[in-house]
């Protein structure tokens, strides 16, 4: 930190004010395999947000009786929450009884741009089990769907599940981590003994028992890892704010008169999120894994919407058959999972300045 | 010591209060109830609906909750959990059943992790950054991201249908109880081969990490420089002052990954047809089992919090410098 501090100093003329973030995200490009892992994570994203134009039973772009279309690509705005009441889609492509493929007529002029992978993930495509071949790169599952687009459409799961299942865990992490370390006293006696209590059962018995009784969803699955997983942020925080309430700045701003919400929220919150932050990126990875076995079990994602796990359980339930579609779904989710990891243990090395110094 | 042991005991009291509250209201919080769901496929309504209420009156179910759950203390106490909602067997014999396969299977693969890990932790920290150091930790870093279950399909999908080398499903072969008292005990060795690797590789990296962190730090101690300054040779130094040393922190590790072996397990043992807690657990959640599924929830957290606090006294037992009087 010293060392950058007068580097800034001397090049720049007046010192240049970097925030600490700013700084972070210096150290950060410093570590190849995070920059790697932060990579696949990008990667992954992309697939997942990009996934109606990756792999769709309709076209991107289409001539198809004398008009234009382009139903893939309002697919992929549709993935922005609450556009599908603005933008609909075209009068016979929204049907479900309509089958592009087979209303399409060369002859009539028709042609069409078409995805990458030209199926989709529900679409019945061929005969069921099929292994790997030129139409379907990765074969077809036992209702004959293309394997390869229905992992395209998992990612969507995936990413869906561990960020916002995390989004939940830190808010009530947060929430109640501030609470515990700012006020002290019985509010931190019960909520330090809920945690501990918490912590004492395997978590996905939990989730198990909890999830067991509403009808499976990829929503409830979100909210029940959120639910469960809030304990760690919340005693991080928790630490954190107890150690960071003493400092000085903490002292110089209730000396100022702050109020203590606003000197949580304003003084105290920031400078606690770093080492929140790192658990949340390891955290996004075991909900992803969570998820996926969920799914495996049979209380995540429900037939016939595809997600890693529901892939591995069909290759599972055929291992004599199709073995084909173990190793995609096992390669999608050990690549997810290391990537966050090692985004993670980045996170951690980068944030702490201490570690830097011992290191140099 | 006494009266730390004293004081840990208390606020485990509170926490075993706390466990005992969850593992009950959990259930009760979810809607319907198994008197319920066991007399839904009844056509008629009058039979139904008399068949309910016999079942409720069976089940303590027509009770108030408060009741209920003082009940189900009163009875945990004396270590009755009741009859299964499934087919009436007795709770405690149901996770008797269990209990050895997880448990065989949890102990062995903390023997192995520890065989491995222990020399490779050793060798890399006395080659702090060196070629085996860094391709090791790299190796296992990236075993580390492969959950087990992952590793399980593959293995299973490799190892057991495509080249058929080991068996995948349950414990043992059939005929069994046929076999000569060694082919016995070879059968058994080899369905555990594939469970056992899966449990355990995971961990290797964390432990070596672990340990090799921990030994560095002790090296720096001013104990090792005395027992070097005294000519004793390199080997001595390290296996016996500072490797016996550095093994005192293990012993709160062994705490923290309990649970995951027990919460873990349920896919696992699913995907293996394991006969263990994991696979019971699943299958009482399936048949709305209540019962069972209190029982394993307090039990497994019992076991968490009962060995983390006898990791902790085991702690202030090999190491003098800690005191528990604060």
């Amino acid at each position: 930190m010293a060392t950058e501090a007068t580097t800034n100093t001397t090049t720049g003329g007046a010192p240049v004010a970097r925030s600490y973030w700013h700084i972070t995200w210096r150290r950060f490009r410093g570590h190849r395999l995070g920059m790697v892992g932060l990579c696949v994570v990008a990667v992954l994203f992309l697939v997942a947000f990009l996934s109606p134009i990756l792999a769709n039973e309709q076209p991107i772009l289409c001539r198809f009786d004398g008009g234009f279309y382009y139903p893939a690509v309002v697919d992929l705005v549709h993935q922005v929450p609450g556009t599908s009441l603005i933008i609909k889609k075209q009068r016979p492509y929204r049907l479900a009884t309509f089958d592009f493929k087979r209303e399409f007529d060369p002859e009539r002029g028709d042609w069409a741009l078409w995805t990458p992978v030209r199926y989709g993930p529900r679409e019945i495509a061929a005969e069921p089990l099929a292994g790997p071949s030129s139409r379907h790169w990765l074969g077809t599952d036992q209702s004959g769907r293309d394997v390869l687009s229905r992992m395209v459409h998992g990612t969507v799961v995936s990413m869906k599940v561990g960020f916002l299942s995390m989004g939940i865990a830190v808010i009530l992490g947060l929430v109640f981590g501030c609470i515990a370390g700012y006020a002290g006293g019985i509010a931190d006696l019960v909520i330090s003994r809920f945690i501990e209590v918490v912590q004492c059962f395997p978590a996905f018995f939990l989730i198990l028992a909890v999830l067991a009784w509403f009808p499976p969803s990829i929503e409830n699955v979100m909210i029940v890892i959120g639910l469960t997983r809030w304990v760690g942020i919340a005693r991080f925080a928790r630490g954190e704010i107890l150690r960071i309430r003493e400092t000085d700045y903490a002292l110089a701003a209730r000396s100022l008169g702050v109020r203590p919400a606003q000197l949580v929220l304003r003084h105290l919150l920031p400078n606690a999120l770093a080492p929140v932050l790192v658990s949340v990126t390891f955290g996004i990875a075991v909900s992803i894994l969570i998820e996926a076995g969920l799914s495996w079990l049979g209380f995540g994602v429900q037939p016939p919407d595809a997600s890693w796990g529901t892939i591995l359980r069909s290759g599972y339930e055929n291992l004599f058959t199709a073995g084909h579609m173990i190793p995609p779904a096992c390669v999608a989710i050990f690549l997810a999972v290391l990537s966050f990891n090692l985004v993670g243990d980045t996170l951690r090395d980068v944030i702490d300045p201490r570690l830097q110094a011992e290191r140099a | 010591m006494l009266s730390y042991i004293l004081r840990r005991l208390v606020t485990g009291l509170v926490t075993l209060f706390g466990i005992s509250v969850i593992s009950f209201f959990i259930i009760q919080l979810v809607p319907g109830d198994p008197a319920q769901i066991q007399t839904s496929q009844i056509a008629d309504a009058a039979v139904s609906e008399r068949v309910y209420q016999q079942l409720r009156e069976l089940y303590g179910l027509d009770k108030p909750i408060p009741v209920q759950y003082a009940n189900w203390v009163g009875k945990l106490v004396v270590g009755d959990f009741g009859s299964s909602f499934h087919d009436g067997r007795r709770v405690s014999a149901k996770i008797g059943e269990a209990l050895w396969p997880t448990l065989s299977v949890a102990l062995l693969s903390f023997m192995l992790t520890l065989i491995i890990s222990t020399p490779i932790g050793i060798y890399s920290a006395l080659r702090q950054g060196g070629g085996f150091d860094r391709s090791v930790s790299t190796g296992l870093y990236m075993l580390y991201s492969v959950p087990n279950y992952v590793a399980g399909m593959l293995l299973i999908l490799y190892l057991g249908v495509k080249w058929d080398l080991l068996p995948f499903r349950g414990m043992r072969s059939d005929g069994y109880d046929e076999m000569t008292t060694l082919g016995q005990m070879w059968d058994l060795a080899q369905h555990y081969v594939l469970i056992t690797f899966c449990f355990t590789f995971g961990n290797l990296a964390y432990y070596s990490r672990f340990i090799r962190q921990n030994l560095l730090e002790v090296v720096r101690q001013d104990y090792i420089r005395t027992a070097r300054a005294k000519g004793l040779g390199e080997r001595s130094v390290v296996l016996k002052h500072a490797f016996t040393n550095s093994l005192i922190p293990l012993i709160s590790l062994i705490g923290l990954t309990l649970p995951f072996v027990l919460g873990g397990s349920v896919i696992l043992e699913y995907m293996f047809n394991w006969p263990g807690l994991g696979r019971l657990y699943f299958e009482s959640v399936l048949q709305r089992d209540y019962p069972t599924i209190m029982a394993l929830n307090f039990i497994t957290a019992l076991l968490v919090l009962g060995i983390t606090f006898i990791a902790d006294l085991t702690y202030g037992l090999v190491d003098p410098r800690i005191s528990y009087e604060k």
